[in-house]
């Protein structure tokens, strides 16, 4: 990761030699407007929203279980995806649970993205003692599904979106140590490093301003894809009733909750909430994708 | 390789310590076990009694001790709930897990590999490209996912294949099998699937690139100039080559199976040791809690250690540099 990837880095002016790398697949710019789609989407939930799914005052039970396109018993709405069992709109309710799935999958992926990359920084230009430390702990989380760590946790601590934001955070952040570390380490030999050193410059000022940008293309990369993983999973956490609460339904819970109506032919409840969280997905990894083709030098050099 | 045995075990030994030690704490640190065992109409006078009972009025770290101790006999504590003991529930229940997993994995490796072949040998054609499309989408679909939309098609609209639930076993060597019954394949085929996705992405892909890189060595080259038929030289020259890989993974994997049968249990209603741990968790059963999450670590480092020593047999490089963190 150093030769090619270093045309990258943004003291290069590497940005925009990126961005025209980038735009070269058609595929992998159709899944970033997806992504900016499905962003934008979760942002302005609250505006876009036919209802506010969880104002219990909006809600008719008169509505519930209606098939995709029916009109409300007072004929004011049209469920243009059908309405669950307490006669939610389903659109509503997705665009609010996409909110909730976005947010602790962005959230979770920057926690274990800053603690992971700090970690491997340290780890990679102190070396010695505390670097075997940090490895090991890497080694030692790394040999665990995160599905594993994230279960332990949860079923320790129990629900609650910081609880599964700390579970993602526990279950990801080695993988940006161990690649932070591994940049840091060829970084870390070379001859800028040595100069701000000796021109006296205080260790966080070169790990932080010096060393790290030059160690981001790989993290970048890792971090793309951590985030379509850190949603996936939370939804399974969730849909196993391990994650989010009631009070905060993610794409997860959803599904979860049309599940039973799956036998009886209802299937817009728990198939629409899946659809969301498989374009997120699929977006997130073609993007994740594109950026690896781009930015690692094992695969440029073919 | 005796020291790097040593060493090695020693690791293992201060895994399991300190996964245990964090188990009991965070375990025990949830909920009261009491406010749902005992009549909330039950005087202070019985509720001590039952704690007392249970072992729970004692100070954290005596129960921390006595719950060592008892382990390492073979005793991870009595259920809460159904007053027989933890290992033994899950043990009961393991059967019907293992029974799930051993078929993932064979799906995963009997289709994978015939898959990742033809897509290895033909990477630009279209049927190549497909298959790795598909590996993708196999990696990155959550199991859940999948297995939802397995019982839709499969279950609620073709009506082809029962949606849940074990179904007829039949009996052998003392355990019981879905794979011997009748209809007990049936039952077994969904589930057996949806857990299989995953692995079935990952054979797909190391088989594929395994057969790219085999086939510019000069072995595949030499092979094919000596003439000999396409069918010889892929089956014994490309294959055995790439079977090293593909079995090692295929062996660490197994523990992964058993963890993420979580999910799929969970979804198709399996009575294996995934959905004892879902529901022990809901019903705040913690010694089962406790049980299942020690006893998957144990097997995960188990199997860890096994594929270490295995390597280090083989390899001499790693034994000699075994001590450091690389």
């Amino acid at each position: 990761m150093t030769a090619a990837a270093a045309a990258f880095t943004p003291a290069a002016g590497g940005w925009r030699a990126l961005a025209r790398a980038y735009a070269d697949s058609p595929l992998a710019l159709a899944g970033l407007a997806l992504l900016m789609v499905i962003v934008a989407a979760a942002l302005a939930a609250p505006w876009i929203a036919p209802q506010d799914p969880y104002d219990l005052s909006q809600l008719d039970i008169m509505d519930s279980r209606l098939p995709p396109g029916s009109a409300s018993a007072d004929g004011s709405l049209h469920y243009l995806l059908g309405t669950d069992g307490q006669g939610r709109d389903m659109l509503s309710a997705i665009l609010y649970g996409l909110r909730i799935s976005v947010a602790v999958g962005f959230s979770a992926t920057l926690l274990a993205l800053a603690l992971g990359m700090s970690l491997g920084l340290v780890a990679g230009y102190a070396g010695g003692r505390l670097d075997a430390f940090v490895m090991r702990a890497v080694d030692i989380q790394m040999s665990f599904p995160a599905i594993l760590t994230a279960m332990i946790l949860l079923a320790l601590f129990g629900q609650g979106t910081d609880k599964i934001v700390i579970a993602l955070v526990a279950s990801q952040w080695a993988y940006y140590a161990r690649t932070t570390r591994g940049a840091a380490l060829v970084e870390g030999r070379r001859e800028y490093i040595e100069a701000a050193r000796l021109l006296g410059l205080s260790t966080p000022r070169i790990l932080f301003r010096h060393l790290l940008p030059n160690c981001l293309p790989p993290l970048i990369v890792v971090a793309a894809l951590q985030v379509a993983a850190a949603i996936a999973l939370e939804a399974t956490l969730s849909f196993l009733g391990l994650g989010l609460p009631v009070t905060e339904p993610s794409l997860g819970l959803l599904i979860a909750n049309g599940f039973q109506y799956l036998y009886s032919g209802r299937y817009w409840m728990s198939v629409f909430p899946g659809v969301a969280l498989l374009l997120a997905i699929v977006a997130l990894n073609l993007v994740a994708d594109r950026l690896r083709e781009i930015l690692n030098p094992r695969l440029q050099s073919q | 390789m005796t020291l790097f045995l040593l060493r090695r075990l020693l690791q293992t030994a201060q895994v399991l310590f300190v996964m245990s030690l964090l188990v009991f704490v965070g375990v025990y640190a949830i909920g009261n076990p009491l406010d749902m065992l005992v009549d909330p109409q039950a005087t202070a006078a019985d509720t001590a009694r039952v704690a007392a009972a249970l072992g729970l009025d004692q100070p954290l770290w005596v129960q921390y001790w006595r719950f060592l101790g008892n382990a390492l006999q073979g005793d991870l504590g009595t259920s809460f709930l159904h007053g027989t003991p933890a290992l033994q529930l899950i043990v009961q229940r393991l059967p019907a897990t293992l029974e799930l997993a051993v078929s993932a994995l064979l799906i995963a490796v009997l289709l994978g590999i015939p898959l990742g072949l033809w897509a290895g040998l033909r990477p630009d054609s279209f049927g190549g490209r497909t298959i790795m499309a598909g590996s993708i989408l196999g990696f990155s679909l959550p199991t859940f996912w999948v297995g939802l939309m397995l019982i839709m098609v499969f279950s609620v609209h073709l009506g082809w294949l029962p949606s849940g639930g074990r179904g007829p076993t039949r009996e052998f060597l003392g355990l019981e099998w879905s794979l011997l019954a009748p209809d007990g394949w049936r039952h077994l085929l969904l589930p057996a699937l949806n857990l299989a996705l995953f692995k079935l992405a990952l054979m797909i892909r190391l088989t594929q690139s395994g057969t790219r890189e085999a086939l510019l060595q000069d072995y595949v080259r030499f092979a094919r100039a000596k003439g000999l038929p396409p069918r010889r030289v892929v089956g014994v020259h490309v294959l055995k080559n790439i079977m090293i890989p593909v079995v090692t993974v295929a062996g660490l994997e197994f523990g992964t199976l058993i963890a993420f049968s979580v999910v799929t249990e969970s979804i198709f209603a399996w009575p294996g040791i995934g959905k004892l741990l879902l529901d022990s968790i809901g019903q705040l059963d913690r010694p089962v809690v406790v049980a299942y999450l020690l006893l998957i670590v144990f097997i995960y480092t188990l199997i860890s250690l096994v594929a270490d020593l295995i390597y280090a047999a083989l390899d001499p490089r790693v034994r000699l540099a075994g001590g450091q963190a690389a």
